[in-house]
């Protein structure tokens, strides 16, 4: 083993161990934790890595693009002295990115001397804004009962072949700044999408790429693709450059950025091998017992901050494996971020398009959004009582499968209608149809007004007496 | 004054090894790096020393120094702490924001409190008395209102030789000395405690009196005692936060201390929004002003996770031992449990269940073990209420966190998925919730409140697990097979659920409940109950019951009906009463 100093770090040849994507190197000296490394095979390509763990003696290196084609005396390993850090400019919107933050369009590296660590710095709770503005999505479901905000996080939990790509993409397309019912919604300010893909088939790229292209956004987009076919380990990049271009965006450019990050679980499942290889003790099913943390450190790169007018507000897709809420994935992503919508099996195959099932539903700052002045008077005790009646539907219904539905009570089969309607004219909608705050309003006291003017506790005498139109 | 003893050997995340002297102690502070960042001993084996680092590690080498300094981790103690937010080493929050902007940097270096505030101070001590430690020997005007009470320190007792006479010092002027043996010793304001050291008191003293929190299913049926300890345990999305953040809001605590332990930035920043703006119902002040927050959100470092719960419970000690009521929330305990896991993973020590350490039942009994109501060593007495929330993995109470908090909390309100996706908030399960507490704190509301209470309260959960039992059957056959009279319990059991323990934390009038109003609700509710099952035994069909207009209203009073304004209850008290003896002159 020799040390040659190189500019820039030292290099050693030959490594120690190699196992998996993790390589162990001896006899350097002065190696720090988190830097990155260059690596070069016997046939000098090179491939890049980072120190996840550093002794007097030896250093465990990640390799991003994973050890194949690596020997022990042929490796040459140099260490650069510096956390990953990626270019950020605002040149990078409309350009594609390996997970790396590669240019893969063909064109020039960006043109900038801002380099960012991809570890970005957490934001201190004293300078976030808490978010207020809420974003219109055009779609029932999420304006009316899962408010988004600007600056929230808010994941897709869905499951294997739902159509949450075209939910994303759909959201995306329609998204603007809500204004009260009634009103016009104000022009949009200066925004952008930054998209990071991970572990995602080709096809699912191509078709977030065309939907943005048909939309006209294109040039507002900048995509990070760590796809199904490339190297697992630097999956745990993606989403890092992607953030980190995000806060350039949002925090020193000024601009509304909304973050499409898809899909989670091959992250975790990208960290869980690593973590497998090095021998930690796993938590549940294999997870290593830092993936909230580390999870955390994604999910909390959002929000606003008082020296800036921008914003980042994240929709992370994840596929819960066997549609099992209670994975650790989706467990602890629902731990971390500000509410989930949730995709619902039953629905899509009624055919109901968004299948979003709303009771697992939640925006947890939707009551920060909604309202007098924000959308209407009404909202939020309009979206409780629908809540609430669909919740009491769900039990109709199981009681109906078991005593046959003309045994029920006269109320009861109210119920029934009602859910069926909900489902079929509230959450149901077609993929370009995008309503107003106030059609959605309108759409939920139609069905509300399905059922006796007695069973609406929830809403107010004075509401019954402007909205409602039953009997 | 602090020395280099070691020189940095290996580093995985926040744990470091080093080798160096063999006088460093357990839990010593050490700063580790050029950059100084602070860590603390967690284990020491020959010439090698491991240390938890509270800030990233990112680009430190072996072969970087560390350097002791002999003392303990601790918190700063004085005027000053009300109304501040610090990390969880207590670092204050706002000045790190003045020097790094809005991203928190590292090797940030500054005092918990600020130094150059004057402070009104007022002797109560004489010159010549004996003191010690814990006495009263001053008072100082924290904010408007509150009077903060300057102790001798806890370890000393002697002769005070000379007080300072009113006027306005800083935390660092002396304002007393003690004479110890041949020694004097000089105070100041400022006083220091290691975080992982109880703070003693004279003596324990029981616990009998509830914290109020003005929630109704907390109050009336599953009480915490003042001196307790709660768990509150569910799965996202259940109701932790609000709870939590509702009790810090509206309960009966001269001080709160909020611990953001591993949860989100944006739930820390809606307490700091929104706390200035809302009034304590009590002193009528701006809650903030009750009010420590301590926040190591979840992407903050995880050795700070680990030390904050121990920040917040050794500055809510503080507080009792002046002789004051203080709750500490805990939000969440279960990040705290993680981070000892995570520590204790790249130390490589033998995992016990889940991966987590054998120790992890010990470190929460003794978290637990901080919260009582004593007797302080000035003769007062005061409280440390402890509420903590704990987030199961998949929402399984099985799980260790859960089932080790069980053994050393005495209220456990189960949070429960189902209630929350219908939107019955506060989700707590009233038949798998318990609160010890009952029978300690039932003569207290004999005494103030002057009712029956836990006679109300029992014969409700009564009609609510009898429902229980019910729906089972309802569930295989539909309601109509029951008889009228377990019909009425159905809707009884309605009119508690939703007119009763639902309670919208966003609803001005329904966020809190004075007792009053609960146990005047509580009592019509039960009224309508025992009236309506004399009409139904005499054959009124329970259709008539349900339809009558005071079903609606039941439902409606606890938004419709102020705190202030409990006398219009005397009015839903009459409709019952009304209506039922009109379908009972129907059906007689
Ligand atoms: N008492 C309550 N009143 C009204 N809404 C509530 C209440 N408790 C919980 N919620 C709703 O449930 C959501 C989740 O509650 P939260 O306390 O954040 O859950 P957890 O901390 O258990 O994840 C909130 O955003 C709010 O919409
Ligand atoms: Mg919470």
């Amino acid at each position: 083993m020799s040390n040659v100093i190189v500019q820039g770090g030292q290099e050693v040849l030959g490594v120690g161990r190699i196992d998996g994507p993790i390589l162990v190197v001896e006899g350097a000296a002065n190696v720090s934790y988190d830097e990155v490394v260059e690596i070069r095979d016997s046939q000098n390509r090179l491939r890049r890595g980072r120190v996840l763990e550093v002794g007097e003696k030896n250093a465990v290196i990640q390799v991003f693009a994973g050890s194949t084609g690596l020997s022990i005396d042929g490796t040459r390993v140099r260490f650069l002295g510096d956390t990953l850090r990626i270019p950020v400019a605002e040149e990078m919107l409309g350009r594609v990115f390996d997970g790396l933050g590669n240019p893969i369009d063909g064109g020039p590296l960006p043109l900038t001397d801002t380099y960012a660590d991809v570890n970005g710095q957490p934001i201190n709770p004293t300078a976030r804004v808490y978010p207020r503005d809420y974003i219109q999505t055009g779609i029932s479901a999420i304006d009316g009962m899962n408010t988004l905000l600007r600056g929230q996080k808010l994941p897709i939990f869905s499951g294997a072949g739902m159509p949450h790509d075209q939910l994303a993409a759909q959201i995306v397309r329609q998204a603007t700044l809500g204004a009260p019912a009634g009103e016009k919604p104000k022009e949009t300010e200066s925004f952008a999408i930054v998209f990071a893909a991970m572990g995602v088939k080709h096809d699912v790229a191509d078709f977030f790429r065309k939907s943005f292209m048909e939309s006209g956004a294109l040039t507002r987009v900048a995509m990070f693709l760590n796809l199904a076919d490339d190297p697992p380990v630097e999956r745990l990049v993606t989403p890092r450059a992607a953030l980190t271009l995000a806060e350039y965006l949002a925090y020193e450019r000024g601009m509304h950025v909304l973050v499409i990050l898809t899909d989670m679980t091959n992250y975790c499942e990208a960290l869980r091998q690593i973590s497998n290889i090095r021998g930690e003790v796993p938590s549940r099913k294999g997870y290593p017992g830092y993936l909230y943390s580390d999870l955390a450190s994604l999910y909390e790169r959002t929000g606003r901050i008082r020296t800036s007018e921008g914003s980042i507000t994240q929709i992370p897709i994840l596929t819960m494996p066997n549609d099992d809420i209670t994975h650790p994935v989706p467990d602890l992503t629902g731990y971390i971020t500000e509410g989930q919508i949730t995709l619902g099996r039953d629905l899509d195959q009624k055919g109901i398009y968004p299948p979003i099932a709303v009771l697992p539903s939640l925006s947890r700052l939707m009551k920060d959004g909604i309202g007098q002045g924000r959308t209407r008077s009404d909202h939020p005790r309009w979206g409780a009582q629908l809540y609430a009646a669909y919740a009491h539907m769900q039990d109709v219904r199981a009681l109906a499968s078991v005593i046959g539905e003309e045994e029920l009570g006269d109320v009861d089969r109210k119920y029934l209608e009602f859910g069926r309607a909900f489902e079929r004219e509230f959450v149901n909608q077609s993929l370009t149809e995008n309503r107003t705050i106030e059609q959605t309003l309108e759409i939920g006291w139609r069905l509300l007004s399905m059922l006796p003017r007695e069973e609406l506790t929830r809403v107010t005498l004075d509401e019954i007496k402007t909205y409602y139109k039953g009997e | 004054m602090s020395e280099q003893i070691a020189t940095v050997t290996w580093i995985n995340g926040p744990v470091v090894r080093a080798r160096g002297s063999r006088h460093v102690s357990m839990l010593e502070l050490v700063e580790v790096g050029e950059e100084r960042l602070v860590g603390e001993v967690i284990g020491l084996n020959g010439d090698i020393i491991t240390a938890q680092v509270y800030e990233e590690t990112s680009g430190m080498r072996p072969g970087a120094p560390m350097y002791g300094t002999g003392l303990p981790l601790s918190v700063e103690l004085g005027p000053g702490l009300l109304k501040s937010i610090f990390d969880g080493v207590q670092r204050p929050l706002p000045l790190i924001e003045m020097q790094s902007g809005s991203f928190i940097g590292r090797g940030m270096r500054l005092d918990p409190l600020y130094r150059k505030d004057r402070w009104k101070f007022t002797p109560v001590a004489k010159v010549g008395d004996a003191v010690n430690g814990g006495m009263i020997i001053a008072t100082v005007m924290e904010t408007d209102t509150f009077e903060h009470r300057i102790m001798v320190p806890p370890d000393l007792s002697g002769t005070l030789t000379w007080l300072a006479s009113s006027g306005e010092y800083t935390l660092e002027d002396v304002i007393a000395k003690v004479k110890v043996g041949s020694e004097e010793k000089e105070l100041t304001m400022l006083q220091r405690w290691p975080v992982r050291r109880p703070r003693p008191y004279k003596s324990r003293l029981g616990v009998n009196t509830p914290l109020i929190t003005g929630q109704r299913v907390l109050d009336t049926f599953f009480p915490v005692a003042k001196g307790g300890a709660a768990g509150i345990p569910g799965p996202f999305g259940s109701g932790k936060t609000v709870t939590q953040h509702s009790i810090a809001k509206w309960a009966d605590a001269q001080v709160i201390v909020y611990i953001g332990c591993g949860e989100r930035g944006n739930e820390m920043t809606e307490v700091l929004q929104e706390f200035p703006h809302l009034t304590d119902p009590r002193s009528g002040r701006p809650l903030m002003e009750r009010t420590v927050l301590i926040a190591n959100t979840s992407n903050m470092p995880v050795a700070a996770r680990e030390a904050s719960i121990y920040t917040g419970i050794t500055i809510a000690e503080y507080y009792r031992d002046m002789g004051y009521h203080v709750a500490l929330m805990a939000d969440s305990t279960s990040r705290w449990a993680e981070a000892l896991r995570e520590v204790s993973g790249r130390l490589e020590e033998m995992p016990a269940e889940e991966g987590y350490p054998a120790y992890l039942a010990g470190r929460l009994a003794e978290f637990y073990e901080r919260a009582g109501y004593v007797e302080t060593f000035n003769g007062k007495s005061g409280s440390v209420t402890i509420v903590g929330a704990v987030s199961p993995p998949g929402g399984d109470f099985s799980e260790p966190v859960t089932q080790h908090t069980k053994r050393f909390i005495r209220c456990f309100w189960a949070l429960d998925k189902s209630l929350a996706s219908a939107r019955h908030f506060p989700s707590i399960n009233w038949l798998d919730s318990y609160s010890e507490y009952l029978e300690d704190v039932a003569g207290w509301w004999q005494k103030q409140v002057g009712t029956d209470w836990l006679r109300m309260r029992n014969r409700a959960m009564e009609i609510l697990s009898e429902e229980a039992r019910l729906s089972q059957i309802v569930k295989l056959v539909g309601p109509d097979a029951l008889p009228d009279e377990e019909r009425l319990v159905l809707e009884t059991a309605r009119l508690l659920r939703e007119g009763f323990l639902q309670q919208n934390a966003m609803d001005k009038v329904d966020a809190y409940s004075s007792l009053q109003k609960q146990v005047r609700m509580l009592e019509l509710i039960l009224r309508f109950h025992e009236r309506a099952l004399r009409i139904v035994k005499h054959g009124a069909p329970i259709l008539l019951i349900h339809e009558l207009p005071v079903v609606d209203t039941l439902i409606r009073m606890k938004t419709n009906i102020p705190n202030e304004e409990l006398e219009k209850m005397d009015d839903i008290q009459k409709q019952i009463d009304e209506q039922m003896s009109r379908l009972d002159s129907e059906y007689r």
